[in-house]
């Protein structure tokens, strides 16, 4: 019975929407830059995953709880502000504790800031939401955008070296994909990955 | 000199900002349904990107000897935050001819990751000061370039072509990019950075 109940309240809806109707990269079209150019290693994708949910949830709760304070003029700016403060504390985490990541994905990390999804939520929804569900819709964001990020990366790993986060899952006659690893292949896997996903929720765009 | 030259062909070909580091993807997915608005956006990214470029250089230089440099990226984001909102105005003040040319760009291209990324890329390949402005310039031209191509094929293509459903409007553009970044790889070697 409680299960059931669940469906109904506000905080399911906004999780189910952030991760499926409304999710970031295949919906929206948002934040590509970091979604293709760390995927080409499945760690890689995980930790910019992670960091950009930290960073979505951390900034969507400071922007609802100083939402009454901000001049309109100057939103956008104070939003810069506080999303870099977080990022840079990521930043430092990271290259605190996981060095070789932190090298990995280099610039990227510091190009969470420009990440549209961030900048997004703060201005669609923290801005205009209270605390508790402005971190539950960063959360269901975030998740959504590593979801997209994850698949994406196992298929070029697996592709592009044979791995699959650092073990080898192909036999040894297996050719590399060099390709998948670059550009164009990011491009290609994540463009059929929105087509196949777009038939899936039956969403189209008239273009 | 030659070295200068050699950074500008590599920014623009083949280590295009756009194509290869695959940067500033929002933008140029969402304005390049036609070439003109393609040329606007592009204009408007390169006068911005050369200009913060040169800015956030010395700014960088002075983080650095007073060993602050952890706070580059909220410096950056604020320099680039403050020269559009300047230029903005300077604009429509002095030339209004371009500033009605650029358009509703110009706020646009706070959120553009190219200007954050090159910052970011002369910081950790430690270039001088002559070499970031080729840079800056060079990657800005590369990103100009990539987004006028992808807009010309789009417009062709919504002429002529049947795509699929699931594909229509940007899913299709992911495509047109990975042909695109795939004939990029053939300026391989053209120049080093």
């Amino acid at each position: 019975m409680r299960w059931i109940r669940i469906k109904y309240t506000k905080w399911y809806n906004i999780l189910k929407d952030g991760i499926s109707k409304n999710n970031p990269i295949v919906v929206a079209v948002l934040g590509i830059c970091s979604a293709l150019a760390v995927t080409n290693r499945v760690e890689n994708a995980i930790a910019m995953g992670l960091g950009v949910t930290f960073v979505v949830m951390a900034s969507s709760m400071m922007v609802s709880l100083i939402r009454n304070f901000i001049p309109p003029k100057v939103r956008m700016v104070t939003y810069m502000v506080i999303i870099s403060t977080f990022v840079i504390l990521f930043q430092m985490f990271l290259e605190a504790y996981f060095p070789s990541i932190a090298k990995a994905l280099g610039a990227y990390v510091g190009l969470i800031i420009t990440n549209c999804i961030v900048m997004g939520r703060s201005e669609a929804f923290a801005a205009k939401n209270p605390v508790k569900y402005s971190i539950i819709d960063g959360f269901a964001s975030g998740m959504g955008y590593m979801l997209v990020l994850v698949l994406v990366a196992s298929v070029r790993e697996v592709l592009a070296f044979g791995t699959f986060l650092n073990m080898n899952v192909t036999p040894d006659s297996w050719v590399n994909w060099t390709v998948m690893a670059m550009a164009p292949g990011g491009f290609f896997v994540l463009g059929l990955f929105i087509w196949g996903i777009r038939e899936l929720i039956k969403h189209y765009e008239t273009a | 000199m030659g070295n200068l030259i050699e950074l500008l062909l590599a920014s623009i070909l083949n280590h295009n900002i756009a194509l290869v580091y695959i940067l500033g993807m929002c933008p140029l997915i969402a304005i390049s349904t036609n070439v003109k608005n393609a040329k606007g956006m592009g204009l408007a990214v390169v006068f911005v990107v050369t200009i913060t470029g040169i800015i956030n250089w010395p700014i960088y230089a002075l983080l650095k000897s007073t060993g602050t440099t952890n706070l580059s990226l909220l410096v950056f984001i604020i320099t680039i935050a403050a020269t559009v909102q300047f230029l903005e105005m300077f604009l429509e003040r002095f030339i209004p001819k371009l500033y009605n040319a650029f358009g509703i760009f110009l706020p646009l291209i706070t959120v553009n990751c190219v200007v954050l990324a090159v910052s970011l890329f002369f910081v950790n390949r430690e270039y001088s000061f002559a070499e970031t402005a080729v840079f800056s310039f060079g990657s800005a031209v590369g990103w100009m370039l990539a987004i006028i191509l992808v807009a010309g094929i789009r417009e062709k293509m919504k002429k002529q072509s049947d795509v699929p459903r699931g594909l229509a409007g940007k899913g299709i553009v992911f495509i047109i990019l990975g042909i695109l970044a795939l004939a990029f790889i053939g300026f391989t070697g053209i120049a080093n950075i």
